[in-house]
């Protein structure tokens, strides 16, 4: 599984990288879009691969933590996921703002240069 | 804690006199005379504890954990350089009272002053070298303040700037120096560096540390080379020259040597280095002094040699000559003070400080004159005045000079010219202003100036005579105790007397007076037209340094051009290699031993749901290019299988919040889409010439190669540590605690809204930023000019159906939508329970403010989609604003409630009871955060979603009043192009998209309908 897992992020973060070179806006903004699954998916990877152990407690006795996936990285892409789509949106405006001003889209609003 | 207050009054009184009207000149001078007599008094009744030879310390932690603290330290040295201070500061206030014009901003002034008074004493009573530098820069700033006062005047912007540029420069040579310093020593305590002169002397980094001290020493107290400043910074207001310029500011620098001397001096190093400084300033700046026609130029230049003369005694490495040093310090303060004072009365008076034009002043005002020449004698070292005193005691140090015959007869030889020429200046000074015929053509009327002006200036002058006519019995004893603290025991016998008999001093004063008043007479023509220094002219530090400055300006720029790119793609490349090589270079060292972990058994569901996965992420980055529908819907494939993932691997949160935001971020990206450029077939690859095509295909070459090697990178590195142990991290405290202490059991929950509450409140403020960002940046937006028209599809679609356009105010939308914005509105209050049910719910199962937020965010969207812009608009008023504030309301103040139990910010309050009707409760004010964070997310993600929807709203507006107001004739020429013209002028008017008002007339939209437009849309 873990094997499948980094071969996962590996894919998307190639993906995402490949994009990110190109000079298309759109293309660039696929890539971060590709890379931040592969960012997040990194940082929960973190916390190690458990099934059925959602951090959701049950007991009212004291918890015992190597029953429960690590919630850290958890609560950190919780976040991450939700800043990556602001971040998707400013990014848009300000790719429009350029297509609006330029002319074109490419992302030194000059195709030539 | 009288030394604290000492240098806090200041600083308080400052504040006080910024927040005074501008025309408060009696209040604001009232104020500043009275924190400066207080810091007197404070002073002074330090001082039967220093005479005692006691050092009086104080100190208040600033970053213990650095070990810095703010520590103030007394001696009998800095009692004298503080009474200097203070009592200067009192006397300039005084004069700075009357010399302001009504209509100046005289608080202004007063608040500018006051905090450089502040900063000048932090100088003289740190007990820390770091919090000395501080000061010191804040002295330069304030300094620069006072100097451009008159900000409309370009000279003292000029020379504001010029004085800012080389002592902050030199501060912060005096940083690296001190830091070295206090490295060396092992304490930045001033008392320890004291005590550790031979350890700092033998060490190698002396002299590396003499001349970064010495830099911010010398561009402070204006020492050649970089004395050119004080004379440009003469702009400044004439209260500012008498404090700054002649008594305070400038002396800092010689108050640091002086405070140094015991560590630093007594090396050759130091000899050559400060004494040679001194030598030239104290030679060049009497020279240039004699061929000023501005009465402040004789002075500022009479001020660089005087401190030359401070700073060579300094050099000479003898401990009389440190005395004599002292000594003159204050005495030059005296009478230079009262110089610039009466120069100042003179300007304020006639208009004018030209000395081509003063003459024969000493009939209209008698005594500004006599004060005048008293305290030019004293600045010529006339005998029975207090100039004398130290110049004598310095040719005395001359001559006692050992060694190298040069210096054996030159120090004495430069003196006697030294001497010849501040004769020779200060003479012309007094006889050319005060005496020979009255002026006609002076700008003013001349007459006295008022009583309390002439005060301090006579106040200082009276000092000048009483101090040169019995010296040891005023100033003796406090010469002593200054001397005292810096010497410590190896003090020297001195005696303060005005006669010591026939010697050699006093016969090359003497031969000094007779040249001087012979030199006077030989120039007399010559100095009256001229302004132009001979011999040195060329020598223009002013030139020299705005040369180096824009040689420096050239030079980054270079750099800049070198070394940095505008252009993303390299940017992004330089920053993937850097990334990639700091992964690899622990990497090559260290290895990557197999890791320690099991890994769990495959499951092929997980395999084929990655394959899926993985062949769509590389189908969007191929088609994104020239297909951006699909590469969007094939990314969004990737996010689903990287939510399923989420679900795979225990995290449900993660999944819910992924599943949702993947469906708003395609919306977002959807709506954005219309108005990006079809694809320009004349850049296709077929079309390209050949070298165009090798150069792309290399470059997609390269970006391949480094895609696939950063894949392989991150694929290694997740394996690697996907299969080792997790170490020791704070995660069990969350589990353990997570019911107990919060009474969440959803971990995730607990986390974002309890333990790192304050982390999310952050977080949703940066999402209400980027909201309001994206909204205004809307504002301004520029549709391009061919993605105006309404899309193809919809123009067919009303062709075919040959429907109206949708009346915004009907029950349902009409055309193909009608059955869908039923379910779409049916689906509106479920949404909205549903989205409550996950908020309530969030603490303890998964859910919450983020996941229910965007759940409603999706239905009002829904009714956007479904029902168009202007229906959905005409039945609901959602004001996203109103949200975003209510969110952040509801999470501060779910987060300052805490304050009411006297608990700290963000502190959980709960309480459980139980009510008449609806039974056991429990009430907490984290759900109160929640559900601020619920608001804000609806109202973030609506005002994006929405703002970015109405663009197309307003294109189409812009089309139709362009139609109207231009004559259509040939469809693809000029004309086309006005209508972008208009367009993009009239798009500046502010358009508030929210309102619902802003509809084009169904007329209009019907009119716009036939027109069939060339399809410029994208292939796909």
């Amino acid at each position: 599984m873990e094997a499948i897992y980094a071969l996962a992020i590996g894919v998307l973060t190639a993906s995402g990288v490949w994009l990110v070179l190109r000079p298309r806006t759109f293309q660039v903004i696929m890539g971060l879009s590709l890379l931040s699954y592969a960012v997040n998916l990194f940082i929960f990877g973190m916390g190690r691969l458990m099934i059925g152990g959602a951090p959701i407690i049950e007991t009212m006795a004291q918890a015992d933590p190597s029953l429960y996936d690590d919630p850290v990285p958890q609560a950190l892409v919780l976040t991450a996921i939700v800043i990556g789509f602001a971040m998707t949106a400013l990014f848009l405006v300000v790719l429009l703002a350029s297509r609006g001003l330029t002319g074109n889209d490419h992302v030194d609003g000059d195709p030539e240069a | 804690m009288s030394l604290i207050w000492i240098v806090i009054l200041p600083f308080i009184g400052s504040l006080c006199a910024a927040f005074l009207p501008s025309h408060a000149r009696n209040v604001a001078a009232w104020l500043a005379g009275t924190v400066a007599v207080a810091c007197v008094i404070l002073t002074v009744q330090l001082y039967s504890q220093v005479i005692e030879g006691e050092v009086i310390r104080e100190a208040v932690h600033w970053i213990p954990q650095l070990g810095l603290d703010f520590t103030f330290r007394l001696d009998g040295f800095a009692w004298l350089f503080a009474m200097l201070v203070t009592v200067m500061g009192a006397l300039v206030v005084l004069y700075a009272r009357y010399y302001m014009a009504a209509q100046d901003p005289v608080p202004r002034f007063f608040s500018f002053f006051l905090a450089f008074m502040g900063a000048m004493l932090g100088v003289v009573l740190s007990g820390n070298l770091i919090q000395l530098v501080m000061f010191w820069e804040l002295t330069s700033l304030t300094s620069f303040m006072l100097i451009a006062y008159w900000y409309h005047r370009p000279d003292a912007r000029h020379g504001a700037r010029m004085a800012l540029t080389v002592t902050a420069a030199g501060g912060l040579c005096l940083l690296a120096g001190v830091l070295m310093l206090g490295w060396v020593a092992g304490s930045y305590d001033l008392d320890r560096v004291l005590a550790s002169g031979d350890l700092i002397r033998a060490h190698s980094w002396y002299v590396p540390m003499l001349i970064l001290i010495g830099l911010g020493a010398l561009t402070k107290s204006a020492q050649f080379p970089f004395h050119f400043w004080l004379p440009h910074a003469m702009a400044a207001p004439t209260p500012v020259s008498v404090y700054l310029h002649s008594a305070t500011m400038v002396k800092a620098g010689v108050f640091l040597l002086v405070r140094l001397w015991p560590v630093l001096a007594g090396t050759d190093e130091w000899f050559w280095m400060i004494g040679t400084a001194g030598l030239l300033s104290l030679v060049l700046g009497a020279y240039a002094a004699v061929f000023q026609r501005d009465m402040k130029g004789v002075l500022a230049y009479s001020t660089i040699s005087h401190l030359g003369l401070i700073t060579l005694l300094l050099g000479l490495n003898s401990p009389l000559a440190l005395i004599a040093a002292i000594f003159h310090i204050m005495n030059h303060a005296t009478f230079k003070a009262s110089l610039f004072m009466a120069a100042g009365m003179v300007d304020h008076e006639t208009g004018t400080r030209d000395l081509s034009r003063l003459s024969g002043l000493r009939r209209a005002m008698p005594i500004t004159a006599t004060l005048a020449a008293v305290g030019a004698a004293s600045m010529a070292g006339v005998p029975l005045f207090n100039g004398f005193l130290s110049k004598e005691m310095f040719f005395a140090e001359t001559v006692f000079v050992i060694g190298h015959p040069i210096t054996r007869i030159g120090l004495p030889a430069m003196a006697v010219v030294w001497g010849i020429l501040s004769v020779a200046y200060s003479l012309r000074f007094i006889l050319q202003v005060f005496f020979g015929p009255p002026a006609e053509d002076l700008p003013k009327k001349p007459h006295e100036p008022p009583r309390w002006m002439l005060f301090p200036s006579a106040l200082l002058v009276t000092a000048c005579l009483v101090v040169g006519m019995f010296p040891a019995r005023t100033v003796g004893s406090y010469l002593n105790m200054a001397s005292r603290s810096v010497l410590g025991e190896n003090t020297p016998f001195h005696s303060l007397a005005v006669w010591h008999g026939f010697n050699l001093p006093l016969m090359m004063s003497l031969a000094a007076m007779v040249g001087g008043i012979l030199l006077y007479r030989a120039l007399g023509e010559y100095q009256q037209g001229t302004t132009v220094v001979p011999l040195i002219e060329r020598f223009d530090g002013k030139r020299i340094f705005e040369f180096m400055l824009e040689k420096l300006d050239r030079l980054a720029m270079r750099l800049l051009r070198w070394f940095s790119t505008e252009h993303l793609q390299v940017q992004m490349l330089l920053l993937i290699i850097a990334v990639f090589a700091s992964a690899l270079i622990p990497l090559s060292s260290g290895g990557l031993p197999e890791g320690d972990k099991t890994p769990l058994p495959v499951e092929p569901a997980f395999a084929v749901l990655w394959l899926i996965g993985a062949v769509c992420a590389i189908a969007a980055a191929a088609q994104a290019k020239y297909h951006r529908l699909a590469a969007l819907t094939l990314s969004g494939v990737a996010g689903l299988a990287t939510c399923m993932t989420f679900v795979w691997f225990s995290a449900p949160d993660l999944a819910l919040t992924q599943l949702i935001v993947e469906v708003v971020t395609l919306v977002l990206l959807l709506l954005g889409l219309r108005w990006l450029p079809p694809r320009d077939k004349s850049l296709d690859h077929e079309t390209m010439p050949l070298p165009v095509r090798m150069r792309a295909e290399a470059r997609r070459s390269r970006d391949l190669v480094i895609a696939i090697c950063a894949g392989i990178g991150i694929t290694g590195l997740s394996y690697a540590i996907l299969t080792r142990s997790a170490g020791e991290g704070i995660s069990p405290f969350f589990i353990e605690n997570s019911l107990p202490l919060a009474g969440g059991s959803n971990v995730i929950n607990v986390i974002l809204v309890d333990f790192r509450g304050f982390d999310t409140m952050g977080e949703i403020t940066v999402l209400g930023i980027v909201a309001l960002t994206v909204f205004a940046l809307l504002r301004r937006f520029r549709p391009p000019a061919e993605a105006m028209t309404v899309p193809v599809k919809q123009q067919e679609q009303g062709a075919q159906s040959g429907a109206l356009p949708s009346d915004p105010h009907a029950l349902l939308p009409a055309g193909p939508m009608m059955v869908p914005a039923v379910f779409v509105q049916l689906l509106l209050p479920v949404s909205g329970m549903v989205a409550i049910y996950f908020l309530l719910r969030g603490h303890n199962e998964p859910g919450g403010g983020f996941v229910a937020g965007l759940i409603v965010t999706t239905a009002v969207i829904l009714q956007y989609l479904v029902g168009g812009t202007a229906w959905a608009e005409s039945r609901t008023r959602i004001f996203p604003q109103y949200w975003l504030a209510a969110g952040l309301l509801c999470a501060a103040g779910a987060g300052m409630s805490a304050w009411l139990a006297a608990r700290p910010f963000l502190s959980a309050l709960a309480w459980h009871g139980t009510l008449p009707i609806i039974g056991e409760m429990h009430l907490s004010t984290v759900l109160l955060f929640d559900l601020g964070v619920f608001f804000l997310v609806i109202g973030a993600a609506v005002l994006i979603l929405v703002a970015l929807a109405h663009q197309s709203r307003r294109a189409h507006r812009k089309q139709e009043v362009a139609e109207v107001e231009t004559p259509v004739e040939v469809p693809d020429s000029p004309a086309g192009q006005g209508a972008s013209g208009h367009a993009s002028a009239s798009l500046f008017a502010p358009v508030v998209p929210m309102a619902p008002t802003d509809y084009p007339p169904v007329e209009a939209e019907r009119q716009k309908l036939p027109h069939v437009l060339p399809p410029k849309e994208r292939e796909d």
